[in-house]
């Protein structure tokens, strides 16, 4: 039977001053963290080392005894990240619990070596785990952070907008892969019903680079468009990307291509049988309706 | 038995399956229609299929292979009122229907035939002095 547990219960204000007392500053941060919520916190984080310890259980971490002691740990380990601290600051803030624990452990087993070293083992892989515990909460909040921002950009970056009663206008923003694609596809459809559209413009202007696969997923939005009995107009396309299609023989004939979104929504009314017509004589610095006069 | 019914509309003929279609129901329906367009000599054919949910690649044929005879019957078929989901099925399925047209809904469906074939009454009062 482990006497850690005893150890740490008759020591524990030992450990707590001794721990302050000899953190680096590298560890402490005052730039970051004040002094008082650091007492605070190295308190909080002893009496739950004590009470897990307490269970009896001083392997797995898993026990229910320890769920506080993690808990608290996690909380500590977002907010430190939130105020500007590393991993491996907070991880080294854990660990440098170490060298007061070992110090109460010396003390009071001094004369046995086998029994000392028992037990600084167990301290050691029980920190180690507990220290383990920050920089896994701080990967976790971090890999949530990026999942939400990653859906933010794919709803963000699919809008579809209405140009003129049965026109829509798709500006597809970034690289086009199967999963947004898939987005793209039912947000378009989903358009097309809701406003009884029966031309789409599917402008690229901001797709960085068309290689066969978005090039298939651009084909296969037309197709299903056109199923639904919508037709499809790409737009936006620049030079480099017009050479690269051709080089890489990507077949554009069963779709009408046009440079520019003015092109394509002028072709767009025309197809739906409206024109666009100045109202102003062309000198005047009047706006005029038609689409030509915003392009430059 | 279960059949889908064919109107009739002037020289056009209206398809609405408001079923879900098993594969026996497709060939009865490509049967029925040739059938139909050769007597009623139609010259365009209509298929709303807005209330069906799901396809699955045999269905996808049938209005295919329904576009392909009717052309050889000299009638042109327009699909309409395709459903968003099952376009992407027909789509991932690699299906894009090439010869088949489409429509909306049943009434730009009729516009696009009054285009391809001129006035639904066809040929007996207005056609004549049109042209």
């Amino acid at each position: 039977m482990s006497r850690l547990p005893e150890i740490l219960r008759q020591h524990e204000g030992e450990i707590n001053s001794n721990w302050l007392r000899d953190m680096t500053s590298a560890v402490r941060r005052n730039d970051l963290l004040p002094d008082k919520q650091l007492q605070s916190e190295c308190k909080e984080v002893l009496s739950a080392l004590v009470e897990g310890a307490n269970s009896g259980d001083l392997v797995r971490l898993e026990n229910p005894a320890w769920d506080n002691a993690k808990e608290l740990l996690q909380s500590i380990s977002a907010s430190r990240a939130q105020a500007g601290f590393s991993p491996t600051e907070t991880a080294s803030f854990v660990l440098s619990v170490k060298k007061p624990v070992f110090d109460v452990i010396r003390k009071d087993l001094g004369g046995k070596a086998d029994e000392l070293f028992a037990e600084i083992w167990t301290a050691t892989m029980l920190i180690d785990k507990l220290a383990l515990v920050t920089s896994e909460s701080f990967q976790v909040s971090r890999e949530q952070l990026i999942a939400r921002q990653q859906q933010d950009v794919l709803e963000l970056s699919t809008p579809v907008v209405k140009l003129w009663d049965g026109i829509l206008a798709l500006p597809i923003i970034g690289t086009l892969d199967s999963a947004r694609t898939q987005v793209v596809m039912e947000s378009l459809l989903g358009a097309v019903v809701q406003t009884n559209s029966r031309v789409a413009i599917i402008d690229i202007t901001g797709v960085p680079t068309v290689d066969t696969l978005v090039a298939q997923h651009l084909l296969k939005t037309i197709t299903a468009a056109r199923l639904m009995g919508a037709e499809c107009i790409i737009s936006g396309i620049r030079p480099q990307i017009a050479q690269t299609i051709v080089h890489l023989g990507i077949d554009l004939s069963q779709v009408i291509t046009k440079a520019k979104l003015s092109d394509a929504f002028s072709l767009a009314l025309q197809k739906s049988g409206r024109a666009v017509v100045r109202t102003t004589p062309e000198k005047s610095v009047g706006i005029g309706k038609q689409p030509q006069a915003n392009k430059e | 038995m279960e059949k889908i019914p064919i109107l009739r509309m002037g020289s056009f003929l209206l398809v609405t399956i408001q079923v879900d279609m098993h594969d026996r129901l497709a060939t009865q329906l490509q049967d029925d229609l040739t059938q139909s367009i050769s007597d009623h000599e139609a010259t365009g054919v209509l298929i709303d299929i807005s209330s069906l949910e799901i396809v699955d690649s045999f269905i996808g044929r049938m209005l295919a292979n329904i576009a392909a005879m009717a052309r050889v019957l000299d009638a042109e078929t327009v699909v309409v009122g395709m459903q968003p989901a099952v376009a992407i099925t027909l789509v991932e399925l690699g299906m894009s229907l090439a010869g088949v047209r489409t429509a909306l809904n049943v009434e730009s469906g009729m516009e696009l035939l009054y285009e391809i074939r001129g006035n639904f009454h066809s040929d007996q009062d207005h056609e004549i002095s049109q042209t």
